[in-house]
């Protein structure tokens, strides 16, 4: 005789306003496979924790968007924002669907070069540009965003040393009614400092003005700031065509668009409060054709999207080390992955779903990495089911920024794999080693032995 | 045809299932069977016999829009629901964003778009306001400190100092303004809405929009008695053509679709009506304006039909709602009933 | 291993509800949870208790322990059962 399905016994004190599994806020169902690949197979494959990245969905994520933007404006451009994911993997699915590169230093632009992404589709962004990074850009012909006057200076003094030209925007900021504002980037148009540096650029000879760029922040959660960001784009435009007699090859509203993901102190969940893709492109596109010119000399519209690109495409497997109640008696679960791995769990809940099927009973728990430190919490509150040890989950909403921020602290990093639209799994950076940390560490020589007793 | 509805939690700051409820059953053509949808085991309308035939627990929307149309769905199987009509903030949202999924299984819903929920957000009254030409009191947003030493001079102390979702406190100085910046933060984030004080009485005005600019009806009322938690124990309907004309121009700025209730505050001295906020559903007194004449909750489950409705153009003035407590008594078989099978039959 | 037994008045019915009369409190079980709670009923010894839930359900008995003393403390802790 086949025994019964066994669930650890529960009890659960009937609260007012924290009812049961019908009324109180449910765990999510389970996740046994990603992309039709067993949890469990591909843990005990590759290992646990394991960050798991669908190539299928990234490839719909970027067509979908594109397709939201070229329905609304004619010329659209992508440009992959390295810092939120630069897994060389990542931006190669990316290249090949036509993205261009958006790098924000000179590691990331070697990053990109290294992938075979020539110069001229490189949009160089950020503050630090030093003036090694810089002189090879205008080598290249990289498209250079200045942030600030002394940039701009530099820059100017570069190509007059080496006699070549080269393609610039500038950035703006202004004020678009979002908290906080982030005008410690770019140039601030309500003070006219950006167009005193338009000017400045466009009497230059060695600096071809082609584009005006912004970025208004990061997971914006309503589509106006980007209509009245755009707004400001097309009124400089209009004065660089007037003016200067310029006409731009395009403009670059940056990134921001946020993801499912449910940042922290929010009470509803994301998808109920985010307005559709549709809507922030509808409030992007649209004062775009106030633009003095005519239909063929609209400049093009480039979008450093990021995170409403990858997050969902990435998974976090995890295995669960074992289960605790604490002093108060509120069950906690410890898992295999830590805030080392997934440093957004400081702002954002993400979304934990069990990885197996299990009884009906749900409890409500707090889940904590592996780390021997206090902060180490992925979630304060999480309604789960009864999880054994061994037993698995995975973490939604963490490919953007997990794999770019994450560190090696007290644990060395693991692999991370891609699951190929026909099925295959690659791993796409492989788990690290003791000697990944000790090569590039040195021991001065009165250090090198001791002896304990 | 079967009705559900949500919000029968009418404990000391109601909500407004219970009185949508009893318009409905009230009106003459109705013939149909009205379920509840509750979130806690002990909301009283669950238990209240003459209310609701069945009442079905169901996760809150913030767990997750899926898990909740799952259960939606799961209801629907067993009741086959014609319309849902909801009626409490933090589910319109979700309702909004579920609209065509809920069509799909064949429930109809009437609820304020996703458009219209945003602009009515306490940091974007405001500027609509200002855009329509709408008397609202003045609005500044700060996220920091140093934002409060910047509001403009001819804003004067008292302040009201604002939570962006709840919260609400008045500042005589900047000291206070600064102390109760800091504690709204810490709780609900930035920014904080730091708006002109103004003294006077409150008035308010419950409405129906059907979605095309037109007011099916509305209904003022002025609070005679208030509770120390700042809700109306008692109201009476009041003629006052000035609120009803404004609540009439947001409905059709907006195109609002929807119960509504807009909250004004009349300015003691220049008798001047401000717009403060719009509530995106019926308010827990909408019995007033069905016992006034406007049968409004009957006629938004026949807008969520698809059906013409006629719109009301008049009510009855000097209607008195008394609120009042009724302690009911159950069985703790009831109580297990609804825990352990999330269901509640009260046939 | 320590024994228990359920204190007076504590009524569960079959689907798993559990009411205190002398507290007002009140409670929901999982299946388990149930029978563990009829077994101290009947007098099972904290042994036995674990040897049938070992034979009747696919788990082995050392979880089965662990996870029995869990659910006691917390048993405990509601005032529903005490030690013998």
């Amino acid at each position: 005789m086949s025994k019964k399905y066994y669930e650890r016994p529960v009890i659960i004190k009937q609260h007012s306003g924290m009812m049961n599994k019908f009324g109180s806020s449910p765990s999510l169902p389970p996740i046994t496979e990603v992309e039709g690949i067993p949890v469990k197979e591909l843990t005990e494959k590759y290992g646990s924790p394991l960050f798991t990245f669908s190539e299928r969905k990234i490839r719909d994520n970027q067509r979908k968007m594109l397709r939201i933007f070229k329905t609304r404006y004619p010329k659209v451009q992508f440009a992959w924002s390295y810092k939120t994911n630069y897994l060389g993997a990542i931006c190669s699915v990316f290249h090949q669907e036509g993205s261009w590169a958006e790098v924000v230093s000179e590691f990331e632009y070697d990053k990109a070069k290294g992938l075979g992404v020539d110069g001229q589709h490189i949009i160089f962004n950020g503050p630090d540009k030093t003036e090694e990074a810089l002189e090879k850009a205008v080598k290249d012909k990289a498209k250079i965003h200045i942030d600030h006057f002394d940039e701009l200076y530099s820059l100017m003094e570069i190509t007059e040393r080496l006699n070549l030209k080269a393609d610039v925007a500038i950035r703006v900021n202004m004020d678009t009614g979002i908290y906080p504002k982030w005008d410690r980037f770019g140039f601030n148009y309500e003070n006219g400092e950006a167009a005193q540096a338009l000017k400045r650029i466009a009497m230059n000879d060695n600096l071809n003005l082609i584009g005006l760029h912004t970025h208004i922040g990061t997971y914006i959660m309503s589509a106006e700031p980007y209509r009245q960001a755009v707004i400001v784009l097309v009124e400089l435009a209009n004065m660089l065509s007037k003016q200067y007699d310029i006409a731009l090859d395009y403009i670059d509203v940056g990134g921001g668009l946020p993801s499912n993901n449910t940042l922290k102190g929010q009470y509803l969940d994301a998808e109920q409060i985010l307005p559709t893709y549709e809507q922030y492109a509808d409030a992007i596109t649209a004062p775009l054709f106030d633009l003095n010119l005519k239909p063929d000399e609209l400049p093009t519209l480039i979008l450093e999207s990021g995170r409403a690109l990858i997050d969902d495409a990435g998974y976090l497997l995890s295995t669960v080390i074992g289960n605790k109640r604490l002093s108060n008696g509120k069950r906690t679960i410890i898992i295999d992955a830590g805030v080392n791995y997934l440093f957004t769990s400081h702002w954002f809940n993400h979304k934990i779903a069990p990885a197996q099927h299990s009884g009906s009973f749900t409890e409500n728990s707090a889940v904590y990495g592996p780390l021997c430190m206090n902060i180490d919490v992925l979630r304060e509150d999480i309604v789960l089911p009864t999880m054994r040890k061994g037993d698995q989950v995975v973490i939604l909403y963490v490919g953007a920024y997990s794999v770019t921020q994450w560190m090696q602290f007290i644990t060395l990093r693991p692999n991370v794999v891609m699951i190929m639209e026909d099925g295959s799994v690659e791993v796409i950076r492989e788990s690290e080693k003791l000697e990944n940390i000790t090569s590039s560490e040195k021991v001065p020589e009165k250090l090198n032995s001791f002896s304990l007793k | 045809m079967k009705i559900a509805v949500t919000g029968l939690n009418n404990v000391d700051n109601p909500g407004p299932g219970v009185p949508v409820i009893r318009g409905i059953r009230e009106a003459d053509d109705f013939d149909g069977e009205i379920i509840g949808l509750i979130y806690d085991a002990l909301e009283p309308g669950a238990y209240m016999s003459e209310v609701a035939s069945r009442n079905y627990l169901i996760p809150y929307p913030s767990g997750g829009l899926d898990i909740y149309f799952e259960r939606l769905s799961q209801i629907n199987e067993i009741e086959k629901i014609d319309v849902i009509i909801p009626t409490l903030d933090a589910e319109m949202f979700a309702f909004a964003k579920l609209k065509s999924k809920l069509e799909s299984i064949g429930i109809k819903t009437l609820v304020p778009t996703v458009e219209q929920l945003t602009i009515r957000g306490k940091d974007k009254l405001f500027s609509f306001c200002e855009k329509y030409n709408i008397s609202a009191p003045k609005n500044y947003l700060a996220s920091s400190v140093q934002d409060l030493y910047k509001l403009p001079s001819e804003l004067k102390y008292p302040v009201v100092i604002k939570g962006i979702f709840y919260d609400a406190y008045i500042a005589n100085n900047f000291d206070e303004a600064e102390s109760y910046f800091r504690k709204i933060s810490s709780k609900w984030g930035y920014p904080i809405i730091v708006q002109e004080y103004i003294k006077g009485s409150e008035y308010n005005v419950c409405a129906l929009g059907d979605g095309e600019g037109g007011t099916v009806g509305a209904v003022a009322m002025k609070k005679l008695f208030i509770t120390d938690k700042g809700k109306g124990w008692a109201g009476v309907s009041i003629e006052d053509d000035e609120i009803i004309d404004i609540s009439r121009k947001v409905i059709e700025e907006l195109n609002w679709i929807g119960g509504a209730e807009f909250e004004f505050m009349r300015d003691e001295e220049t008798n001047k009506n401000y717009l403060l906020e719009i509530n995106p559903r019926f308010p827990a007194w909408v019995y007033l304006a069905v016992a006034a004449g406007q049968n409004l909750p009957h006629a938004a489950v026949q807008l969520a039909q698809g059906k013409k409705v006629e719109t009301f153009e008049s009510y009855e003035v000097g209607k008195i709602f008394i609120r009042y407590s009724w302690d009911l008594i159950t069985d703790i078989k009831k109580f297990e009933e609804i825990t352990v099978k999330g269901v509640l039959n009260n046939e | 291993m320590e024994n228990y037994k359920m204190l007076n008045n504590v009524a569960v019915s079959e689907n798993g509800f559990l009411f205190l009369p002398g507290t007002g409190e009140s409670f929901t079980l999982n299946e388990i949870g149930r029978m563990i709670l009829e077994y101290l009923k009947e007098g099972n010894s904290s042994n036995e208790i674990i040897e049938k839930i070992a034979g009747e359900y696919d788990v082995d008995e050392t979880v089965a322990e662990r996870d029995f003393n869990d659910f006691i403390n917390q048993l405990k802790n509601f005032r529903i059962v005490d030690a013998i």
